[in-house]
């Protein structure tokens, strides 16, 4: 059974069309990516799959389950983990609070133990606290930990938006261009992370990216999205000779 | 936990670096002792100090009053303050620093509920000295402690979670009737609601039961509110807070049974100020714990970015609806204590004037801190009944300055300040020469 199934998903922002019958599966440990001009939708996709749309028609399965419908945080803590393409950050927050915030879901000792400062909340927002330390010694930012993030250079930000979303424990991590306006030594840095990532924790990843070069070295199977709909799919040899997709990066004159 | 460096880009200088190493290696508890001290001093040598100096008597609130009425008893005013408050702590603060430093390292090893009560029994024992003197200290002391409840309940709302409610009078309200009402029918001989229904003696033992209740009244006023206005995000509180305060306040205006718009009075007199004191430190206490814990720090990151809140498992609608209620229930209890204080309440009392006020001190001292509200209510609270003979101009004066914090400092005087006991009790060092 695939972690995540997605069938036929259509979805209208009014009259406007903005996916059309999608379709998805991605298999746990694979890497897949979705790649495709400014506008094509594929934020979209990420929204609608995430929860924070409701596709108008359409299933989407994870882990054999329909959540169609869900609040986002219920799709989050059921395993999608996921990074947003214009750093979505608590600016007043500092790192290690941001990572502490992503076991939300897993925090059980309720209103009581936040109220009154119970022990079992102080174990839990210990063990928390420990979790969150290793993930962000993993991404290499432990000695930012006290730091607010707004005071952090933009790499830096990036692997703390990475740290955030591995600390909910996904099975699956949707990557919003995670390499965008990186410099190239900062993108290096961040292939490395994401390969770890896949290899040692076994994760799923999802990925947008514009950087083909990027999206070759990563992925074992890419769509491309053009105005909502899937032209083509395949192995990055098979995309990259693809005329259509040729067609939508370059233009028509270009295929010759 | 990562070493922080002393000096990194982020702070500021620190202002003033010799009266701060100077009287840096004060720890807490001897500043609380110095302060007991100079009460005890005054009560002691107060009158005749005030002679000495030639001012009719001791001065109430630190001499400002006085020396509004009569500008020549300025100097007389300053030199008692001087010398009873400022030099008498700084000169006991400074001979204690190093046994006090020592206890404070010691504990730091007890479990620290105990090191707590001990300085919050000193503070008591000076705020005890203080307003013993005369029933007008005691009186603005607790409305002062009452303030910083309500302060607090007001900044998780408009500090922690950002959004801007206006209905606190009207929980205050609710709070204050609920619980008036309680002690009023069972505790009172009253023509609004006839003989009282027990005897007086259990009246200590229900007072904390009614502000509760009075508490839990506030809240459910918060569910109607928080229904309807956190399905979106927005100036919509804002608006529908408004109008929930005009509600209350004329829905009590119109009910009768509750004296309608004379309102009620002869309140069993049980907000003494160890009352109030506790109450205020088990406000500031549970507050304090939320606001720290995870749960609470989800309400920062609803307000930076309730999308990556959500998308990082947090429940945004349920983390707002428990903080907004359990903000008007503190409000709610206040207002209890507030009605018990005062001993009369009308509607009038929670109109748009409370408001500004409890705006004021949450803005003045600061968002998203519970320092800032401490120093907000206390600054604001104090400071207007200093400034009670200037009369009309007082609302000069207070705006005035409530325009210069917004222009100097936009989110107030002790903004983004995490509040923590061990670092506020443990023992201080000089501070070391910034390179």
């Amino acid at each position: 059974m695939p972690l995540l199934q997605v069938e036929n998903m259509t979805h209208y922002f009014g009259g406007l069309r903005a996916v059309h019958n999608f379709n998805l599966e991605i298999e746990p440990g694979q890497i897949r990516a979705l790649i495709g001009p400014n506008g094509a939708g594929k934020t979209t996709i990420f929204n609608l799959i995430t929860g924070i749309y409701t596709p108008t028609e359409g299933r989407i399965m994870l882990n054999g389950q329909n959540i169609v419908g869900l609040q986002p945080h219920e799709i989050a803590s059921r395993g999608l983990g996921r990074t947003f393409q214009n750093l979505c950050l608590w600016r007043h927050m500092t790192v290690l609070e941001h990572v502490m915030m992503a076991r939300y879901a897993r925090l059980t000792y309720g209103l009581v133990g936040a109220f009154f400062g119970t022990a079992k909340r102080n174990r839990e927002e210990a063990a928390s606290e420990a979790k969150a330390m290793e993930l962000l010694d993993l991404m290499d930012i432990a000695h930012l930990a006290d730091q607010t993030v707004v005071n952090l250079p933009y790499g830096a930000q990036r692997r703390v938006e990475m740290a955030r979303a591995l600390a909910s424990e996904p099975k699956i991590l949707f990557l919003d261009e995670p390499t965008v306006g990186m410099t190239p030594e900062e993108l290096d840095q961040m292939l490395e992370i994401i390969r770890t990532v896949h290899q040692d924790m076994g994760l799923a990843i999802y990925l947008i990216e514009h950087r083909l070069k990027i999206v070759m070295e990563l992925c074992e199977k890419i769509q491309t999205l053009v105005f909502g709909e899937v032209i083509a799919e395949g192995t990055p040899e098979e995309i990259q000779n693809n005329p259509k997709v040729i067609e939508a990066y370059l233009g028509k004159e270009a295929v010759h | 936990m990562v070493e922080k460096n002393g000096a990194s880009p982020g702070n500021p200088p620190k202002r003033f670096p010799r009266l701060r190493s100077f009287l840096g290696d004060i720890p807490l508890l001897a500043w609380l002792v110095g302060g007991l001290i100079s009460v005890l001093i005054e009560q002691q040598i107060g009158d005749s100090l005030a002679t000495f100096l030639g001012l009719p008597k001791i001065p109430v609130l630190f001499g400002c009053m006085l020396a509004m009425k009569e500008p020549l008893l300025l100097p007389g005013a300053l030199a008692y303050v001087m010398v009873i408050y400022g030099l008498t702590i700084v000169l006991i603060g400074k001979i204690t620093a190093r046994p006090f430093n020592q206890l404070a390292t010691k504990m730091m090893q007890w479990p620290i509920a105990i090191a707590v009560a001990l300085h919050l029994v000193v503070l008591y024992a000076i705020m005890h000295v203080w307003s013993d003197f005369s029933l007008y200290r005691e009186l603005t002391l607790k409305l002062t402690l009452i303030a910083i409840m309500l302060t607090l309940s007001l900044n998780i709302i408009n500090g922690y979670m950002g959004e801007f409610s206006c209905s606190h009078p009207g929980f205050m309200a609710l709070g204050a009737y609920g619980a008036s009402a309680v002690m009023v029918l069972f505790f009172v001989n009253d023509r609004l609601f006839g003989d009282a229904l027990l005897p007086e003696f259990l009246g200590p033992f229900f007072f904390p039961l009614a502000l509760i209740l009075g508490g839990i009244a506030a809240a459910l006023g918060a569910l109607l509110i928080a229904i309807p206005s956190f399905k979106t995000r927005g100036d919509y509180l804002a608006i529908i807070s408004l109008a929930f305060m005009f509600i209350v306040k004329s829905l009590f205006e119109n009910l009768q049974f509750l004296g309608g718009a004379r309102g009620i009075k002869g309140q069993p007199d049980l907000a003494n100020l160890p009352t109030v004191f506790i109450w205020m430190v088990i406000c500031v206490w549970v507050i304090n714990n939320f606001v720290r814990s995870t749960m609470g720090k989800a309400l920062n990151a609803v307000r930076d970015d309730e999308m990556a809140a959500e998308a990082m498992t947090v429940d945004t609608r349920r983390t707002k609806m428990v903080a907004f209620l359990f903000a008007a229930f503190w409000a709610g209890v206040a207002g209890g204590l507030f009605a018990h204080t005062i001993r009369f309440i009308n509607p009038n009392t929670f109109g748009v004037q409370r408001l500004a006020e409890l705006l004021a001190m949450v803005y003045f001292g600061g968002l998203n801190s519970v320092y800032g509200s401490i120093v907000g209510a206390v600054s604001l609270n104090l400071l207007g009944e200093m400034l009670r003979p200037l009369a009309l101009f007082k609302w000069i004066i207070i705006p005035l300055m409530l325009i210069l914090i917004m222009i100097y400092r936009p989110t107030g005087l002790v903004a983004f300040k995490e509040f923590d006991v061990r670092k506020l009790i443990q023992p201080k060092r000089k501070p070391e020469k910034e390179v």
